[in-house]
């Protein structure tokens, strides 16, 4: 990553980061630019180089938003029709920390509306295309991110993670994408999907970006009650882990895993074992339960999350309307997309009275079973072994009419955010057609540190 | 069948909007008596997309104090979970509350009739928007929005009386008042009443209806005695009473269906996902404890030495600086001085129309010195009056009571010395003559003029007893 300095002008890395957004505008990574401000910030970060002041790590350094992120600067569209008018007045934690480095937000990028997905199509302004073949989809639900940092336009972007939404795009364009532990990063200021799994990350090119940007970005918010004192605070050289030993989750080999994919998590097993660890194969059973429990618990939570889009106070309103009813149905009805409605539908369902113990309770005593599973293995293991989706890049609108099969592109993914344990997706190989794949590593609480310190130790000794 | 065979049960759920500075989740005021609408309102508040709430501590302490007052458990753990409904009053779509863990558990109000009501629990939660209706459109005030309420629910057996019902409402509000958690003002709905009535013959319990934000403790009692007398004449007909939701006109004084069972809401509950449980310490809780003030209750056991009339014991305790101070008192002047004070708080300054409700009472010791007065007839009791009246604000005044009596030349002449020349001079005059003459005679119905005389000439100032005493030592 590029730090702007006496001789390396912030303008410059701003300027290359706008032309090249143009130059890939066609791969749709983003919904707006905030060009004139974002070089209004570097004239002004140059300025105080030149003075002597001091300016952030990030000094000049252009990055990008996922568009659910809240920041004054432009409208906040979360994707959706509903946001399509809303200029927020606040600015996210996360994005107020980076700014305060010195970092200079180029533009909002790309995503499901309302992280509802995981290939972008869901985006009320189109999908974002993939960065290595553009008749493939860029992932989800924060493709538009992903993409810009696989395209190189700028070298980090934000994302949020709430069932894979940070790593299945990164691994779908293969760059690095963290998912922390839940907690890290403030939630203030973005667009809420699923309370209990959503977490704010980043998707960059290496772990020590995605260490620099995570210490910066992590941390206590008192405006966010469920967040932990900053435990990102070691050098990744120091956050070596205890054991050296890693547990390749045997469950998810074979059954509804591409064998491509299989076999690149095999030889990045491999590489571990070269570069020292000791690695074994897990039977995890429980984990396959992991996407029946997610898609309870998160569309319960998205449909309470929504609730506050009624056309009243903010955002759209449908034109037509005589009633109470009409503004709420109508304005809702233009407002979502359809997978948000499903969500909706799915999650006032499982609320419902007489269904809340069958189907929202179970889920929840299902996920202790999980959390417990995983505090089990990590009783032996560092960290654990799976690849992120079960295959490469799919094709667009392959699986637009097929929800259950787009659904399925998260069983891998969604066991860390039920847990609330850290995740990071790594760039791992390719298919035989060029296709990125990426491995994930998922390690106990607050030891992000130590899964990217593996991640940098296997890349640098295989 | 007549009324008497039936049997009233009563339950009700208060809402008390607790005074907090800022409100239950966001920091911004709680006070928006007289402020533009839409003024006290954060993105919290808002709804902004992105906002996520940030629980008062200073609620958790009301609610402990609440609880306490109610001789309620308090729970060291309890949750929030989400309430979902769509109004306009309501901006998340859903409101805060606490429906699985509550903070406050069971517990027992006891009554000034002796009789006790269970509490089942009080959970906190979030008020809602104020809506106000117009023709074809209606206005919306979030200030309302997210001042804490404790929502107090009683258990079985509930109440078997509208004025049982009356009596706890006014209990309730008593206690909540005394442990400083509202301003309890009625009128601005600091607390509103939820009552639900059932009338049954036997001991199973009827069918209940439920009404809705009743704000006065006379429409409570009203509506109770309208209501059950309704389901008793429906059930006299052979009709049955459907389980409802119904709304009270206190200008009509009467209820009306509302909602029923049918199309009630299914408010789908949800934990609260942004709000961290709230674990309290045992010390924590024995703490507020410890500074808890004198209850209703202590204070009643402790005025029965008073011998005071309930309405008139209970006058004064509706203002916690009148039983504070009856109290102290109390403890100064013991049983002699302290029962006159408290006639003078309920017959004197209670009695006053336009009594600012925030006086700065005088102190113990001033109104002790002032009952003493009396006591050693120094002062009349008319005399007194006026001074407490002068000095029971100290706004008004920072002078004692003897200085008031003196400047207000209401200090009693007992000096028999002093008192014996002015009797002289009454007892010689011409026109007293005849009076005089009359009581000599053994005629004592003349001895009021002479007293009278006597009481013109020093200017009130002489205590009659002891004049009366005088001049019948002097005519005998």
């Amino acid at each position: 990553m590029i730090i702007a300095d006496k001789n390396t002008k912030a303008v410059g890395l701003v300027r290359a980061a706008l032309d090249k957004a143009k130059e890939y505008e066609d791969y749709h990574c983003f919904i707006s630019m905030n060009e004139a401000r974002a070089l209004d910030r570097a004239r002004e970060i140059d300025e105080r180089i030149a003075k002597g002041e001091k300016v952030g790590r990030l000094a000049g350094v252009p990055y990008a938003i996922k568009d659910n992120y809240l920041s004054p600067e432009g409208v906040t569209t979360a994707a959706s029709r509903m946001l399509d008018n809303f200029p927020s007045p606040i600015t996210a934690t996360a994005v107020a920390k980076l700014e305060a480095e010195g970092a200079i937000m180029i533009g909002r990028a790309n995503l499901d509306s309302y992280a509802h997905g995981s290939s972008t199509e869901n985006s009320y302004f189109g999908p974002t295309l993939n960065a290595r073949d553009k008749e493939r989809v860029a992932g989800g639900s924060s493709g538009g991110s992903a993409a810009a940092v696989a395209l190189g336009i700028v070298p980090f972007a934000l994302g949020s993670d709430t069932g894979g939404s940070i790593r299945q795009p990164a691994s779908y364009n293969g760059v690095w994408g963290m998912k922390p532990t839940y907690g890290t990063v403030s939630r203030y200021g973005v667009v809420a999907m699923a309370s209990s799994l959503d977490t704010m990350g980043c998707i960059a090119n290496n772990a020590e970006d995605v260490d620099l940007i995570m210490s910066i970005i992590a941390g206590k918010d008192p405006k966010d009650s469920t967040t932990l004192d900053d435990f990102w605070t070691r050098e990744l050289e120091d956050a070596k882990p205890k054991k050296k030993t890693i547990g390749i989750i045997k469950d998810f080999l074979k059954d509804g895993v591409d064998p491509e994919v299989s076999k690149t998590v095999l030889s990045y097993a491999n590489k571990m074992k070269k570069a020292g660890y000791e690695v074994e194969e897990i039977s995890m059973p429980i984990m396959k339960y992991g996407l029946a429990i997610y898609y309870i618990i998160q569309p319960a939570e998205v449909a309470s999350n929504l609730s506050r889009y009624d056309g009243i106070r903010y955002g759209h309103r449908a034109a037509e309307i005589t009633d109470l009813d009409s503004i709420y149905g109508k304005t809702r009805d233009e407002g979502f997309m359809p997978e948000n409605k499903r969500r909706i539908m799915v999650g006032n369902f499982v609320l419902s009275s007489g269904f809340f113990d069958a189907y929202y309770l179970k889920a929840q005593k299902a996920r202790t079973l999980l959390i417990n599973a995983y505090n089990e293995a990590f009783e032996k293991y560092d960290a654990l072994l799976c690849a992120v989706a079960p295959a490469p890049a799919f094709k667009l609108g392959e699986k637009t009419d097929d929800p259950l099969q787009m659904y399925m592109e998260d069983m891998m993914s969604v066991l860390a955010n039920l847990a609330g344990l850290p995740a990071v997706a790594i760039p791992a190989g390719e298919s035989e057609s060029g296709l990125p794949i990426g491995v994930q590593l998922i390690g106990p609480r607050k030891s992000d540190q130590v899964l990217l310190n593996i991640a940098k130790n296997v890349e640098e000794n295989a | 069948m007549s009324k008497s065979d039936y049997k009233m049960t009563i339950g009700i759920e208060c809402h008390v909007q607790l005074n907090t500075k800022t409100k239950l989740f966001s920091a911004v005021d709680n006070d928006a008596v007289d402020k533009e609408p839409n003024s006290c309102v954060s993105p919290i508040d808002y709804a902004l997309p992105g906002m996520l709430p940030v629980l008062n501590k200073a609620a958790i302490e009301k609610c402990v104090r609440a609880g306490l007052a109610m001789n309620c458990k308090i729970n060291l753990v309890s949750r929030f979970d989400r309430k979902h409904y769509y109004y306009p009053d309501l901006p998340k779509g859903y409101q805060i509350s606490q429906m699985y863990q509550p903070i406050i558990g069971a517990g027992e109000v006891h009554l000034p009739d002796g009789s006790s009501v269970k509490i089942d629990h009080a959970h906190l939660e979030e008020d809602a928007a104020k809506l106000t209706h117009f023709g074809n459109y209606s206005l919306v005030d979030l200030n309302r929005v997210g001042t804490p309420l404790l929502e107090i629910v009683t258990d079985l057996p509930g109440m078997s009386s509208a004025a049982q019902a009356r009596l706890y409402c006014e209990e309730l509000h008593r206690l909540m008042i005394y442990a400083g958690v509202t301003n309890g003002d009625l009128y601005q709905g600091n607390m509103r009443f939820d009552v639900n009535v059932s009338v049954s013959k036997t001991d199973k319990l009827g069918t209940r209806t439920e009404t809705k934000n009743l704000n006065s403790f006379r429409s409570v009692e009203r509506m109770i005695e309208y209501e059950s007398a309704r389901q008793i004449s429906v059930l006299e007909k052979g009709g049955e009473i459907i389980q409802e939701t119904r709304g009270w006109n206190d200008a009509t004084g009467k209820t009306t269906a509302q909602r029923n069972k049918e199309n009630a809401q299914d408010y789908r509950y949800m934990p609260e996902p942004d709000v961290p449980p709230v674990v309290l310490e045992q010390s924590y809780v024995d703490k507020v404890e410890a500074n808890m003030p004198m209850m209703p209750d202590e204070y009643r056991s402790k005025f029965g030495v008073l011998n005071l009339d309930n309405s008139e014991r209970e006058a004064i305790l509706n203002y916690p600086i009148l039983a504070k101070r009856l109290n102290e008192v109390l403890d100064k002047g013991g049983v002699q001085l302290a029962p006159r004070v408290a006639h003078w708080f309920s017959g004197v300054l209670l009695a006053e129309e336009n009594l600012d409700k925030d006086f700065t009472l005088a102190t113990a010791n001033e109104l002790t010195e002032l009952s003493e007065m009396v006591e050693k007839k120094e002062l009349s009791s008319t005399g007194a009056k006026a001074i407490l009246m002068e000095m029971y604000d100290r706004k008004n005044t920072q002078k004692t009571p003897h200085q008031l009596a003196k400047e207000m030349n209401l200090l009693q002449e007992n000096d028999e010395d002093a008192l014996g020349v002015i009797i002289d001079e009454v007892l010689t005059a011409p026109e007293c003559a005849k009076a005089a003459e009359d009581v000599r005679n053994g005629e004592m119905k003349a001895i009021g003029f002479l007293v009278g005389q006597v009481m013109k000439k020093s200017k009130g100032k002489a205590n009659p007893a002891t004049v009366n005493e005088l001049i019948k030592k002097k005519l005998s």
